[in-house]
């Protein structure tokens, strides 16, 4: 049984429609990327999984439908969502941003910051600094560190690579892999097409509101319109 | 000499209730990024409500409780039912519906109690005690006291709990408080319902020496302001310590430069919010929020 599915969800913000009846589903322990163009309907996606959009059509998690997805309550069905453009919170302390974090699961446990904390040493010598003062890649870093913290079930991630430094970059798909290999669900919009497939088990090809294509990612690799939309070559 | 000590006492007493005032100030600042202009008028009230115990034979201290505990509520109501609609509107919005309620509460205590002064009897006694040519009152003394007391707990609130916590991040950004699993909303209302009820400690601790009257914190409403400025916005601690440092500015201006005397202590303290806004935007206490470029 599919870890998540979408059947037919339609989310508009006020007269503009952004989904037009998307149907995917993504297997637990999957690794997916969502690919397309802008506009295309990727962050609504994310968004419409997440509660943040209002939306018609079903959502099912463990093959039980939803209802009243609000944000607070999917974060304690275990969903973590990290939106585009390094959600953090920019005046409380690094410390603080991991602690909320783990809001879901209580106090934050020392076992737990210590792992993050492996896994990010930087965030450790900048724990007392507010996250607002930390650099692009390293306010992403916390973003997912933080997400880390919620030991989520399922991962959504908006463009995690955008403006960052392609090193960088690769530091924080590594991450998400090692993430995705301990047991987490990764679903990641993601721009640079080329990265996202390399990592990914699975993705999906939205336009204009509608999953156009999916598959294996290492098909979709290989396929033709695929390489010449997303690739570049 | 002694009538500068005097001064600075005096000073010290009513600086103590314009930072208790300014702590509920801060207090909702930090939590839900307001300016709540009503803040003094909701003071006013829950003194009201404890007077009006009191009349019913109530001790003081029981009356107090119930004060804090109905205040709190008042708070959490005002939140649903005058704020929650208009939250997601721009927030200066929210700031002028303050103004509104500040009009309507003072309405509301003169309707039901009527303009006259009351005589309320707190929990010190007013009584001068003279140590070398100084006179304070033990309520003096208390004010001041429970002024601490109550930064201590608002700062340990803020930085030891996980409610504290989850005030700040709903204060900084909801829907990422969201996102993480915080009901942003219930969090709002924590907000208004703790305020309240510092406000109501601030008025209970102000009305034995002001009388009790609907117009009572309506001055002291622009002191706080002035403390909290002082402080820094942000800071519990700063808007005590602004309140106390103020409450000594004021006096000894009124004292010692004759053409400000007692009609000018209201410009005093917008020359001193001008001067803070100018040299330290950020307040004595408080932390500028930074930001990369």
């Amino acid at each position: 049984m599919a870890l998540l599915e979408l059947r037919d969800v339609e989310a508009r913000y006020g007269e503009i429609r952004a989904l037009h009846g998307v149907t995917l589903s993504v297997g637990e322990g999957d690794f997916v990327a969502l690919l397309g163009a802008n506009g295309a309907g990727k962050t609504t996606t994310l968004r419409a999984i997440s509660g943040t959009v209002r939306t018609s059509g079903d959502v099912l998690l463990d093959g039980q439908k939803l209802f009243r997805r609000t944000p607070e309550a999917m974060a304690r069905r275990g969903v973590a969502h990290v939106p585009e453009g390094r959600g953090t919170f920019s005046t409380l302390s690094v410390l603080d941003n991991l602690r909320l974090g783990a809001w879901v699961h209580g106090n934050a446990s020392p076992r737990d910051l210590a792992h993050v904390f492996e896994f990010f040493p930087l965030l450790y010598e900048r724990r007392a600094q507010q996250a607002g003062l930390l650099s692009g890649g390293e306010q992403q870093m916390l973003a997912l560190a933080r997400a880390m913290m919620a030991k989520p079930r399922l991962l959504l991630l908006d463009e995690p690579s955008l403006g960052l430094a392609p090193l960088i970059a690769r530091e924080i798909f590594d991450v998400l892999v090692r993430m995705n290999e301990s047991g987490t669900t990764v679903v990641v919009v993601e721009q640079n097409a080329t990265t996202a497939l390399q990592a990914a088990q699975h993705a999906f090809v939205l336009e204009t509101g509608r999953v156009v294509l999916g598959g294996e990612a290492s098909d979709l690799q290989r396929n033709e319109s695929v390489r010449r939309s997303y690739l570049g070559y | 000499m002694a009538n500068f000590v005097q001064q600075v006492v005096s000073g010290l007493a009513s600086g103590g209730i314009y930072g208790l005032l300014a702590l509920a100030i801060v207090l909702i600042n930090r939590s839900t990024g307001v300016i709540n202009f009503a803040q003094g008028e909701m003071a006013t009230l829950s003194a009201f409500l404890c007077w009006t115990l009191m009349d019913h034979g109530w001790a003081f201290w029981p009356a107090f409780a119930a004060t804090l505990f109905l205040s709190f509520g008042g708070g959490l109501l005002l939140e649903a039912v005058v704020i929650r609609p208009i939250q997601n509107g721009p927030l200066v919005g929210i700031v002028i519906l303050t103004i509104g309620l500040l009009i309507a509460i003072n309405g509301l205590t003169t309707w039901i109690w009527g303009g006259a002064a009351k005589q309320f009897h707190g929990p010190f006694s007013t009584a001068p005690i003279r140590v070398g040519g100084v006179a304070f009152s033990k309520q003096d003394l208390g004010v001041i006291v429970v002024a601490f007391v109550a930064v201590g707990l608002v700062a340990a609130l803020f930085a030891r709990t996980r409610l504290g916590l989850a005030l700040r991040a709903v204060a900084v950004n909801p829907l990422e408080s969201r996102l993480v699993g915080i009901r942003a909303s219930t969090m709002l209302a924590v907000g208004w319902g703790l305020a309240a009820a510092l406000g109501a400690v601030a008025g209970v601790m102000a009305a034995p020496s002001l009388f009790l009257e609907p117009n009572m914190m309506q001055t002291v409403l622009l002191y706080a302001f002035a403390a909290a400025v002082l402080g820094g916005m942000e800071s519990p601690l700063g808007a005590v310590v602004g309140g106390l440092l103020l409450g000594v500015v004021l006096n000894l201006a009124g004292t010692y430069v004759h053409w400000i005397g007692g009609e000018l202590r209201l410009a005093v303290a917008l020359a001193l919010i001008l001067g803070v806004l100018l040299v330290r935007p950020s307040g004595l206490f408080g932390r500028t929020a930074l930001r990369r470029a």
